[in-house]
């Protein structure tokens, strides 16, 4: 089933096109990876996708429903959630409140006033997520004192608490300590059993490891789709990308 | 956490106590004093929610505390309402004007929030002047209230004790409902929306409906010090309406410590003083409370809270 699909979405800045007309299908399971140089327009895509930046042209549906023109954060209530490429946390609270932020937004989801929240259903879950990121030691320290990548790390749990169905994540291995990317790729695994998963990365070994497609951007445009085997003898991929 | 809740508000109760004892123990002119204090404390608390938690800068909340005042006043002038209605009447105006200004400002957000804040409460206050026939202006107007009736007693609002109590109470409904504000659900978003908009709305939260209600509380409080002000001296002119009532909360804010709850009242107790001792000895006390403010700016930027929950080692409440 197709979870998400994109027709000719555009975005201009101005003279540059950063993206143009892309259309994409994302089925419901896929781990996805989408690479390409920088500039390629990846991350103003996926950011149209999760409603940061509106689009110039095109159309967005998710779960066959337009949402081109919804707010981001009813997208974010119907399961899309995305990390941003520069970390985006509140450095001035400790991860506890960090994640306690988005556990909150699952657990009152329900329309209603919500004056209170249980506890405990609150502790729970932010223990799940700071557990799931091996950084529930950490959780009464201030978020901004963490190295940074930590604070990536953390930026995910965020993203895990609110239970996604569809988990947009930009480039989360950079600024990682190699000895975190093997736990990171563990953990994506574990939760493309229950979310699909569409990731830019610029870490090869990790979209191989990862990805069942792969996605290659260019200059605003899908260079090349298949399987990871089909990409690394694509021989535009190679060109453009691989090859350097 | 949960003990920690239990800490935070026995605290603040006990602040709540020691003012009640307060009025046991100062001399006639500190109770004047301390009433105001009280008051204006409110005003403050209301500020507070706006500035401190949400991170919005507003310099238009004399607008809510005249709407509060001229709510109350004008009840009671052409409707003769006893003062507990003309309380409620105060509120209900000024929650009436933040809906609207809330509507107005929704979308802006920094300096522009400021400036448009800033506008409105002009807007207001030239309001004020126009419907002379209604306000009677700027030489405004003086009440006869009647007297608090309770439980087969009556209060009379002239008793300095009476004033003092009741803004007591107004005190510590505000303190007290700020403090449940904050440590809710709902104060947890104002303090992400001020931290990390963005962050915050693709967390899934609607950050212009939190920043719209964080302005109608905001203002509603600001209200109940306006209403309250007005019934306890009897009196609603054009002033409360001009950009004093709109400066004074902010200054009480930042001397107190931004996003502290028991800020407010430390700013504005000091700053009241600061003001009441340097004008017996010059006429230019603006110029102490500029070198005050100065001082805060440059050496203590979190403002006397911030400062003594540093010390205390103590996570933002
Ligand atoms: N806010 C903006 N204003 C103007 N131009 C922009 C803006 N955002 C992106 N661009 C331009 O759009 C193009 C695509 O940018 P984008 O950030 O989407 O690329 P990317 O593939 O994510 O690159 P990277 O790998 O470096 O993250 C670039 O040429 C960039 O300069
Ligand atoms: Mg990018």
């Amino acid at each position: 089933m197709t979870l998400l699909e994109t027709r000719g979405l555009s975005r201009r800045y101005g003279g540059v096109t950063a993206v143009n007309d892309v259309s994409f299908r994302l089925e419901q399971g896929e781990i996805r990876s989408i690479i390409g140089p920088n500039g390629a327009g990846k991350t103003t895509f996926v950011s149209m996708i999760c409603g940061r930046i509106p689009p110039s042209g095109g159309a967005v549906f998710f779960e066959d429903h337009d949402i081109t023109n919804m707010s981001p954060w009813k997208r974010v209530m119907r399961g899309i959630v995305y990390t941003f490429q520069i970390t985006s946390i509140y450095p001035k609270l400790t991860l506890r409140e960090n994640v306690a932020l988005a556990v909150q937004r699952r657990l009152t989801a329900k329309p209603g006033l919500h004056l209170s929240l249980s506890p405990d259903a609150l502790d729970a879950a932010i223990d799940e997520a700071l557990s799931a990121v091996g950084l529930n030691n950490e959780a009464d320290r201030l978020a901004g004192v963490l190295p940074y990548g930590h604070q990536r790390l953390l930026e995910l749990a965020m993203g895990l608490a609110l239970k996604p169905s569809l988990l947009v994540l930009d480039e989360p291995t950079q600024g990682l300590a190699p000895g975190d990317i093997q736990p990171f790729c563990d953990l994506i695994r574990r939760t493309a059993k229950t979310s699909t998963i569409l990731f830019i990365e610029h870490n090869l070994k990790v979209v191989l490891d990862l990805a069942d497609r792969i996605t290659v951007m260019d200059r605003g445009a899908i260079l090349a789709e298949g399987t990871p085997a089909e990409i690394e003898r694509h021989p535009a991929v190679q060109q453009a990308y691989l090859g350097d | 956490m949960r003990q920690a809740a239990f800490r935070s508000y026995a605290f603040h109760i006990a602040v709540i106590a020691a003012l009640f004892l307060l009025q046991y123990v100062l001399p006639a002119y500190h109770i004047g004093t301390f009433t105001r204090i009280m008051v204006y404390a409110v005003l403050a608390i209301g500020y507070n929610i706006l500035f401190g938690y949400t991170g919005l800068m507003s310099l238009g909340h004399a607008m809510f505390f005249a709407a509060g005042a001229y709510g109350a006043g004008l009840s009671v002038y052409w409707l003769g309402f006893g003062p507990i209605a003309a309380l409620l009447a105060g509120v209900a105006s000024a929650f009436v004007v933040s809906l609207l200004a809330g509507i107005v400002v929704l979308r802006v957000s920094g300096v522009a929030f400021l400036i448009v804040t800033l506008m409105l409460a002009q807007a207001a206050f030239l309001a004020t002047l126009y419907f002379n026939t209604i306000t009677l202006g700027d030489q405004g107007i003086v009440l006869s209230l009647r007297p608090i009736e309770m439980a087969g007693l009556s209060f009379a609002l002239s008793d300095p004790s009476v004033k003092y109590n009741v803004a007591l109470a107004a005190f510590a409904f505000a303190l007290l409902f700020s403090l449940w504000l904050l440590r809710s659900p709902f104060g947890r978003i104002l303090i992400a929306v001020r931290e990390n908009e963005a962050r915050t709305k693709l967390l899934g939260y609607n950050t212009f409906l939190y920043r719209f209600w964080a302005l109608v509380i905001s203002g509603t409080l600001s209200g109940l010090s306006g209403a309250l002000y007005c019934l306890l001296f009897a009196y609603v002119g054009a002033s409360f309406a001009s950009l004093q009532y709109s400066t004074l909360p902010l200054l009480y804010t930042l001397l107190g410590g931004t996003g502290v709850t028991l800020g407010p009242l430390a700013g504005t107790a000091i700053m009241y003083y600061l003001i009441d001792i340097s004008s017996s000895f010059t006429s230019s006390y603006m110029i102490i409370v500029g070198a005050a403010l100065l001082v805060i700016t440059l050496w203590f930027p979190e403002g006397i809270g911030g400062w003594v929950r540093r010390f205390l080692r103590r996570k933002p409440a």
